[in-house]
Formats: structure tokens, sequence, C-alpha cells
């Protein structure tokens, strides 16, 4: 249950950072680390104003590394942390993600997508870092994104990613852009015994005989933290069940490595959320993600006017991709539209789920998002 | 305690010399020559066994003239060699 | 080999499945960790409540040689790391244990600013003027004209003088020692164990294999030697005026006051702000 006097119970009027900042101190977070960026900086503004008054701590570090490295020994600390930044301190970050990965810290790392690659257009939405949300860090590991696309989803799905990154002890990405973060809607904050706050699991092994890499049968293993006595070591370095290094051998990192990624891989079932409208019958189906999204459901409405079979396929969770759920609409569509601001990314993933069913990239760079129209025309060039 | 005293103190028979016993973890010994180039008595020298890690270690010359000052413990780099007051009853 | 070290008295501060550690002959990070837990044990610290936290580099692995909470992170980073812990649980004793390279060339940036802050945390530099860990490269204290195997011909950058610079970013305890001055060096770690603010020793310390070897001091004795021939015992000089040289390595204690550490600031500010709130 969340705090009661963190949660602003009640209808606002909030822009997505700060729906962001607000779900994230719903969810329990007390420690934030962060660097100015456009479009994120918002989030650190509002963190910063309102973390003090319940409690936690803001610290501006001097760069997007410090920052989440920061993030990781306050999550071993004991603390939900979470830092927010947007493309070029993602990029900055990737080493640590690996890090937080493969030593399995609960953290929450929030992108606002911006025109990229590079400097790129810091005032301008993008869809370009979905690809590195999940290949972004070297060596082969499995991270979790959401992407919401309305200034509710950034409230409710910040707290959906603290606690799933509890749950699986793993980095859990928020990859907004930044038209939804800062686009400014209603946002009903429910009441605090209504949250839903999922925290690690602790171990109930006494100290001496704590393993803190040891899975249970979900694969995640139980989490102690500094202080509390267990004395233990964790290192990014491949290691075993104990935590120490074993750079030597084979049999221990394939048992590492596998199970960071089947952590991931095998609850997929549980993790995986979409939401689906009008696709029992359709014929074109729309894959869109983020503010896109919206669009899109709007193209939908219109095309089902006109007699076209359409429907949308939203994915709230990007990774794990839903891949069951596109190979099912896929079976019965004659076409998957896949309208991103980015030259194709998502769309790979589609294709690869679907199946034979073909899968069309409507691109859309800088400026603004794809309007309804866009996409609507899209559609019914692909009905023949 | 020196051998010899220029005055001899007024409670020598209450006061007895202290004894060390210097401990050598053999096979932890990475013979760097430290404990045996720093030891203010020369109390160590390097052995000629050969230990599990192919080095020789240091063996004790005169376990008497330590005077504990427990160098070698603090600046053995493998936690190979530490001193310890031998406790033992009258007459050691 | 790990029942061999548990008949060592401060066995307890050590993790006997990782001992015997991977450290060379005549390496000084023995004699650092040695110094380390020889402190630990003088001040009887409450070793639930330690977290030791190192970078990489052969001196990186002391943290999982240390029998306490530890972490061992990313290249650069166990300042940074060190902080959040520090802040997310102030009654922690967090302390960094990290190489030249790792804490002054990747990690400098974090270096300048945890100090220029106050976060309570310390610091210990494993000195050993190059990155031997990977084979012997020119690192940020490579004394001018040595040779590594970057710098072939000799090194043309001038080091740092790293007790300058933490005064400099403002840590409020300056120490630098030889691994030959244990003594001290276990003195100014006790010191260092009970400072409130930002604490940094500098541990100058022998690399035979590597530097050693490619700079004609073939094993850890010499290196020792030089440091013997060449340290200087100067309490309280002035840290601009001691850089590294063949012939002198000033040592001693150069900085030791107080000031307000940040997580003091920070957390009165918060018992004003939430008295507020609730007011």
């Amino acid at each position: 249950m969340a705090d009661e006097k963190a949660v602003l119970t009640g209808m606002h009027f909030m822009s997505g950072d700060i729906a962001c900042a607000e779900g994230a101190i719903a969810a329990g977070c007390r420690f934030f680390a962060g660097y100015p960026i456009t479009p994120a900086t918002e989030i650190a503004e509002h963190i910063a104003a309102r973390m003090p008054k319940v409690g936690g701590i803001y610290i501006q570090m001097e760069d997007e590394i410090a920052s989440i490295a920061a993030v990781i020994g306050a999550s071993y600390a004991g603390l939900k942390a979470m830092t927010a930044t947007s493309g070029p301190g993602f990029s900055l970050m990737q080493e640590n993600i690996g890090l937080a990965a493969m030593t399995e810290a609960p953290c929450v790392i929030v992108d606002i997508m911006r025109g990229g690659p590079s400097t790129g257009q810091p005032t301008l939405p993008g869809q370009q870092d979905v690809m590195q949300a999940k290949w972004g860090s070297h060596g082969d590991y499995e991270i979790i994104a959401l992407a919401p696309s309305s200034v509710q989803e950034m409230f409710d799905l910040t707290i959906e990613a603290f606690n799933l990154a509890e749950t699986y002890r793993v980095p859990t990405l928020v990859m907004a852009d930044e038209v939804v973060a800062h686009m400014w809607e209603r946002v009903v904050i429910p009441p605090a015994e209504k949250i839903k706050i999922v925290n690690r699991k602790k171990p109930n092994t006494p100290p001496n005989r704590y393993m803190p890499f040891m899975p249970d049968d979900d694969l995640v293993p139980p989490m102690a933290c500094f202080g509390e006595g267990f004395r233990f070591h964790a290192t990014g370095l491949t290691h075993d069940e104990y935590g120490y290094p074993r750079t030597q051998s084979s049999e221990v990192q394939t048992r590492l490595v596998q199970r960071l990624c089947d952590k991931i891989r095998k609850n997929a079932e549980k993790i995986i959320r979409v939401e689906e409208r009008m696709l029992d019958d359709a014929e074109i189906v729309v894959f869109a993600y983020g503010i896109v999204a919206r669009a899109a459901l709007s193209a939908v409405r219109k095309a089902r006017e006109q007699g076209i079979k359409a429907g949308l396929l939203r994915p709230i969770t990007l990774w794990p991709f839903p891949e069951k759920h596109v190979a099912k609409a896929a079976e019965k569509a004659k076409a998957i539209i896949v309208p991103e601001m980015n030259c194709g990314q998502m769309v790979r993933e589609v294709e690869r789920a679907a199946k034979g069913t073909p899968a069309y990239h409507l691109p859309k760079l800088g400026e603004e998002p794809h309007t309804p129209m866009e996409i609507l025309e899209f559609i019914r060039r692909h009905t023949r | 305690m020196p051998e010899k005293f220029w005055r001899t103190p007024l409670d020598i028979e209450k006061i007895s010399k202290f004894k060390a016993e210097i401990h050598i973890l053999k096979d932890q010994c990475k013979g760097c020559g430290f404990c045996i180039q720093y030891c203010p008595k020369k109390v160590l020298e390097e052995s000629d066994e050969i230990n599990a890690r192919g080095v020789h270690p240091p063996r004790v010359v005169d376990e008497k003239n330590c005077i504990l000052c427990s160098f070698c413990t603090a600046v053995c780099p493998d936690f190979a060699i530490f001193v310890k007051e031998k406790q033992c009853k009258d007459g050691c | 080999m790990t029942e061999a070290v548990e008949q060592h008295p401060l066995s307890k501060y050590l993790r006997a499945a990782m001992m015997p550690h991977i450290w060379c002959a005549g390496c000084g990070n023995g004699i650092i960790l040695n110094a380390f837990v020889h402190a630990l044990d003088e001040l009887q610290i409450d070793f639930n409540k330690l977290v030791v936290v190192s970078g990489i580099g052969c001196i990186g692995r002391a943290a999982g040689y240390t029998n306490v909470d530890s972490f061992h992170t990313t290249h650069g980073r166990p300042i940074a790391f060190a902080t959040g812990v520090k802040l997310a649980n102030p009654k922690l004793e967090v302390v960094v244990i990290s190489g030249d390279g790792d804490l002054f060339a990747i990690g400098g940036n974090h270096f300048i600013h945890a100090a220029r802050r106050n976060i309570g945390i310390k610091v210990i530099c494993a000195n050993n003027f190059n990155y031997g860990m990977t084979g012997g490269q020119v690192g940020p204290t490579t004394p001018l004209d040595a040779l590594t195997t970057t710098t072939p011909y000799g090194n043309i950058e001038h080091p740092f003088n790293l007790v300058h610079l933490a005064t400099a970013a403002g840590a409020t305890y300056v120490a630098r020692w030889t691994t030959l001055h244990v003594r001290m060096l276990t003195m100014s770690i006790k010191k260092l164990l009970q400072k409130k603010g930002f604490s940094f020793i500098e541990v100058i310390s022998p690399c035979p294999e590597i530097y050693g070897r490619y700079n004609k001091m073939q094993t850890g004795l010499e290196m020792m030697e030089w440091f013997k021939k060449a340290s200087v015992i100067a309490n309280f000089s002035d840290p601009a005026k001691a850089e590294i040289t063949p012939e002198r390595i000033i040592v001693g204690e150069f900085v030791d006051f107080e000031k307000p550490t940040y997580e003091e600031l920070l957390y009165s500010k918060m018992a004003q702000i939430m008295k507020k709130a609730e007011g």
C-alpha cells in the first residue's frame, strides 16, 4: 500500500513529466539522482521540490553516468531509486544499465525520447531509442520497457515500472516521447490504499547461509541490502550464486547469463500488457505505441466508419515484445501498419512475430507525431 | 627486554620477559621478502624449502630475539606471517 | 589453502572462500588490505555497518576479499555508487578502495564532485603508477619519462599530484603514505574511518611485476627500498609542493578539518521542510 502523505489523491491537470514524478513518489521511490536534459528536466525539478517533503532524497549528480551509478547504489542500500533522462543521457547510462542488469539491482530509468541521433532535436519528439532500450548495453541481458501514451499512463506506468523492477530485480525503463512528457492532461490519482505496491523479496535464510544470487523458482533471487548484517558481495564480473567472481568458468557464465535472460523471458506472460481495440475481426492491424497510438486509434475509428476492418494493437510493454499478441492478430490480418517516429525499429519485431503477414512501416521524423489523417491514408493504401 | 641491563630494575623478579611465537603460514607466502628485509631484529631469513607456490618462505633464525613489534604481521601482503605473545605460566 | 588463512588473527575480516588473493608477489595491494583490516580491528568497527566499494583494477578485488557488504562497480564509478549508498543510509560507513586510474582518469569527475559536495565517503587510492590489471599502461599518475606499455619511448605527460587535487577539490582529510609506512597508514585509516566528511588517503604501492619491471625495479623489495630512500615525512606541509619525483616522495597528513557534510545539510533541510509541510 502506498504512503498516504505521498499520494496526491484526487483529480489533477498535469504534464506527463510531473505525472511521472508523482507516480514515482506514489510508488515509494525515495531516491532520485539525475542530470538536467531536455525534455526530462521537469521530472528532476518536480522531484527536487517534492522529495524532501516525503522524506526522500534528490541529488543532481555531475553527469548521467554518475546518476545511474548513484541510483544502483541507493537501490542496494534499500531504497527504491530512479533517474530520468533523454537520448544523449540514455546512451551515457548504458554501461551501468548493464551493471544493474548483471547485479540484478531494481531501478527505474525514464527515457523521454527526443529527435536523435546525437544532440538531434532536443525539444521535439522521437521514438528512436526503442531498440536501444533492449540492446543498448553490451552483453546478453533482458530488461523491461513500458511505453506510456497518455499523461495518466505516465503516472500509472511509472508505478508499474517500480513494481516490475522490484518483482524481477531488473532495471525497468519507461520509454515516453517528448509529446507525452510535455503535454498537459487530466490525471486521476487514486487513494493510497488502492495503489498496488510491490517490494523486493527479502531473504528468509540466516546471514551466514545467504546466497545473494541463488534464485527461487521464479528465477529471481531474494535481495538483502547493505547494513542488514548479510555482508554479501556483488560484482559486475561474472559471478556465482555467492556473488564471488568466477571469470574463468563457462559453466558459471552459462548459468548466470541464461538465467538473467530467462528471468524475463520465462515470466513474459505475466509482464506483457497490450491494449487491443477492434482487433477481433481486423483485417488491417495498426501496431502503434506512445503518442502515435493516440492518432492511430483515431485513424482506426475513422477507417471503421469508412468500412475498413481496422484494429489497433498497442503494446504497453515494448520489451519483452508481445510476440504472441502480434502473431494472433496477424493470423486474420492482411497487413500490419506500424507508424513510428523513427526509420524502422519496432516494425522489425512485428515482422518477425507476424510470420508472413506483411508489415508496413510509416515513418515520421521530427516536429510532430503522425496525424490521424496520415495514418488513415496509409491504411487505405494498404487495403487493396 | 634487553639481555643486559645498565641498571637492574627493582621489580625484575616480578616482571617476566615476554616471549614471541612466530607463525608462518608457509603455503600462503609468495616470497616477497618484506618481512625478512624489514624485521628490526633480523629474526627471519629465507629458508631453503620450497612451498606449494614454488618460492622459499621465511624461516625463524632465533625466536628469542623477536621483540613482538609485529612489523612482519603488518607488512605481509599475503597474511602469511603473524606473531603472538606466547601465553605460558612461570618458567617459560 | 583456505584453512591456512583462517589461522591468521585477522581472518574474520577476510572472506575465507575467496582467499588466497590474486595479487602478485610483492604487490602493495595486499599490504593495503592488511593495513585496512588492522585498522578495522583496532577500532573494533561494527562491520555490519561497513560497506566497501571498489572499482576496476587489481585493487578492485579488495572489495571481494573483505568480509563486509561490498560491491565491485564498473570502471571509474565506485565513488558515484558510494554516493548513492551513503545518502540512502547515512548510518553506513562507506569506504571506496580503488586505483589511481579508476579514481582519477575515468573516475576523475566523480572524485572532484564528491569531494566538493563533502559526501561522507572515505577513499583509499592505491597508486601504483600504472594500469596494472591490463598489463601496465600509462595512467594519470605515471611519472614523466617512465616506461609503460603505451609509452614505450617514455611518458611525456605530467602526472597528477593527487594530494593537491584532493585538497583543492575540498576533501576534509588528505594523507599520503607508502606501503612501507604500514603503521602510519593504519593510523591514517583509523582517522579516516572516524572522520565525518569526504576523506582521502593516497597509498604509494609497489607494482613489481609490471611497473617496477619496466622501470628498473625488478622486485617488490627494490620498489620498497625506493620508497624508503625517497620518502620524507612532513605533516601538514603544502600539498601543492608535494609532487612525486624519483628523488622525493612527501608523505604524511596534509589536511584535517571538518565542515558540514552533504548528508548533514540534506537531512537537516529535509527535517525543516517536512516540519513545515506538516505544520
